[in-house]
């Protein structure tokens, strides 16, 4: 059964008729109660509509004030060279390549043990106390400031398993911050797939693995896709947890090369990079801070767009 | 098991031993997180802490020649109240908005404004931090006449942005799991469907929506960078919404690079962090006691 917002239900449809025929004028036996009941009920539904339209409009304003500021600076040009002159001119190359390095192994670190998580939630846990504290582990790891995460790495990581602020002390950190967003997307694609579908399998003798591996997994794979995406969006976007756990200010390398960090090397990242040259950086040409930020939004928007249209496409694909 | 190779017996042990291990994974990871932050705060917490003066002292000097002194009440405060103002107007936006996506609008339009919600939940920290930098600042400065447009009001609007998006996805799953007999029951009395969300729905899913709230809390308390760089560094008790504070979340961020490492002023960050955790820790179990709460019954 599909219980997802988008589903047209009866509730939607019953009540527009009943405000249609609600707002055709006056009627046999419209009061004075009536019509003071049909005022509050449009007033309240303008009030609603102007805050939920008051959430677009900052989206709108601000992606497009960004574009339009960095406007000038946004070229080829811009993504593959370098920063130079104390990160007042040039590129972003450097921190560019650094948040992709950091995004795709945070993800290969984070993707299967989220999944797996989420398969234990899903497939084998029993509904008693112990699941209850994994489910309140899961909501809190996702609640846990970024902060906090970034000290987390630098004990952990950096100084008590001796990498050193490095690219994989970083990724470990982000990957652990985004192991929330897999779990709880798996897991409701997990949920979603129809018990019949299990049972079937288990019947021609599949064990439970076999199942989850053959029948499970394949049919939630938009849900985990899904995840997936929104985690590398979040990882791309994180500044806190990388500060003091392998980001650096300022790193030149190899351009052009899409090899030249080293996975113990510390790195720029575009996220750090933002900051650093809108709060520690003086004399920086206008545009080059909106530059950064547009690309950042950029990746990040786009990233989120590529999930939401995987996700439509594929539910519409569904056959159950 | 008739048939099975001892070979395919033990490799789906094996991966179910696997499944588990990923599957306490999060547990494990809360408690590291607790235990590395503590511990590395740990030595100066049990030999040279001082209680009082962190809890109750405003003066923050952790790099005075003469006198250090680490009192983070003034911190707290800077935390408290961007994070008020925050709530102050996320709540009623977002749950205004999640009672228009959930009970006013049609299929087409509430997908749409869920995709914007999404999207808005997706800009990064940092990004919105240099909004209050570049945009706000000075709007503020012009608007208000103030000396400085980097204070509560700026950091407020932008937290306010950033957890609107929680709050109005959990409320709406709230309203959403209040059955629909209810509201065709009121319906069928004759209510309009203002009166459905105000006389059915909201007391139905008070909870659901308190839950909400708080997640917004917790977002907003733990927030970082956005309020590094837009509350203006000025670690003092506000009088105003145009005074600059400054929070917890930021003034670790700002000073753990420089302090030395393992010196009291690196160790009393990390108090500080275990502080964070305790505050957010608590503020999402009450949030899921809350909603568990309800579903249990």
């Amino acid at each position: 059964m599909n219980l997802s917002p988008d589903n047209p239900t009866i509730m939607q449809e019953r009540p527009r008729q009943a405000r249609a025929a609600a707002e055709s004028g006056p009627r046999f036996g419209e009061t004075r109660l009536v019509r003071k009941k049909l005022w509050a009920e449009a007033i309240a539904r303008s009030i609603f509509l102007l805050m939920a339209l008051l959430m677009i409009l900052p989206l709108l304003l601000i992606v497009g004030y960004l574009f339009y500021q960095a406007w000038p600076i946004l070229s080829w040009d811009f993504l593959v060279t370098n920063p130079r002159n104390g990160m007042r001119l040039g590129g972003i190359w450097s921190p560019l390549l650094g948040t992709i390095y950091l995004v795709v192994i945070s993800l290969v670190i984070a993707t299967p043990i989220g999944v797996l998580a989420a398969v234990y939630l899903n497939e084998y846990a029993a509904d008693n106390w112990f699941t209850r504290i994994i489910h309140l582990a899961v909501v809190n790891l996702a609640g846990v400031p970024s902060i906090v995460h970034a000290l987390f790495g630098l004990g952990a990581f950096v100084l008590f398993a001796g990498l050193g602020r490095s690219i994989v002390a970083a990724s470990l950190t982000l990957a652990i911050m985004t192991l929330p967003v897999i779990i709880a997307s798996t897991k409701e694609a997990l949920a979603s797939v129809p018990l019949s579908f299990r049972e079937a399998c288990w019947c021609v003798g599949a064990t439970r693995w076999q199942t989850i591996r053959a029948v499970v997994l394949p049919n939630a794979i938009s849900g985990i896709l899904t995840g997936i995406i929104l985690q590398v969006s979040r990882a791309a976007g994180e500044t806190a947890p990388i500060m003091f756990t392998g980001a650096v200010f300022f790193k030149a390398i190899k351009e052009g090369n899409p090899f030249a960090y080293g996975l113990f090397d510390q790195c720029m990242a575009l996220s750090m990079h933002l900051f650093t040259i809108s709060t520690q950086v003086p004399d920086v040409p206008k545009a080059l801070p909106y530059g950064i930020a547009v690309v950042l939004l950029a990746t990040v928007l786009l990233v989120n767009i590529l999930a939401i249209v995987l996700r439509v496409y594929l539910r519409s694909r569904k056959k159950w | 098991m008739v048939g099975r190779r001892p070979w395919e017996i033990a490799s789906e042990k094996l991966i179910e031993l696997v499944i588990r291990i990923c599957g306490i994974s999060a547990v494990l990871f809360v408690f590291g997180i607790f235990f590395f932050v503590f511990r590395e705060g740990s030595d100066l917490l049990f030999h040279r802490f001082n209680f009082k003066e962190f809890f109750t002292s405003i003066e923050w000097y952790p790099t005075s020649q003469s006198h250090v002194r680490y009192g983070v009440l003034a911190l707290i405060a800077g935390s408290a109240s961007v994070t008020a103002l925050a709530m102050a107007i996320a709540v009623p936006f977002g749950l205004g908005a999640a009672i228009f996506i959930s009970e006013f609008c049609g299929p087409k339009l509430k997908e749409t404004l869920k995709i914007t919600i999404e999207l808005l939940a997706a800009i990064p920290s940092v990004v919105w931090g240099f909004i209050g930098l570049t945009v706000m600042n000075p709007m503020i400065i012009t608007l208000f006449h103030a000396p400085i447009g980097l204070n509560v009001l700026n950091a407020g609007i932008i937290l306010a942005l950033m957890s609107v998006p929680i709050i109005v996805s959990i409320a709406e799953d709230a309203l959403k799991a209040v059955p629909d007999s209810y509201r065709e029951a009121a319906l069928a009395l004759g209510a309009t469907r203002w009166q459905v969300v105000y006389r059915v729905l909201l007391p139905a899913a008070k909870n659901g929506l308190l839950a909400a709230v708080l997640l917004g809390v917790g977002r907003a308390v733990g927030e970082t960078m956005a309020v590094l760089m837009a509350t203006g560094h000025a670690v003092k008790i506000p009088s105003s919404v145009l005074d600059s504070v400054r929070t917890l979340t930021a003034t670790i961020a700002a000073e753990l690079g420089e302090a030395s490492m393992h010196s009291d002023h690196y160790q009393i960050l990390f108090i500080i962090g275990v502080l964070l955790f305790l505050i957010t820790f608590a503020v999402n179990l009450t949030a899921d006691l809350i909603v568990k709460g309800i579903r249990g019954k």
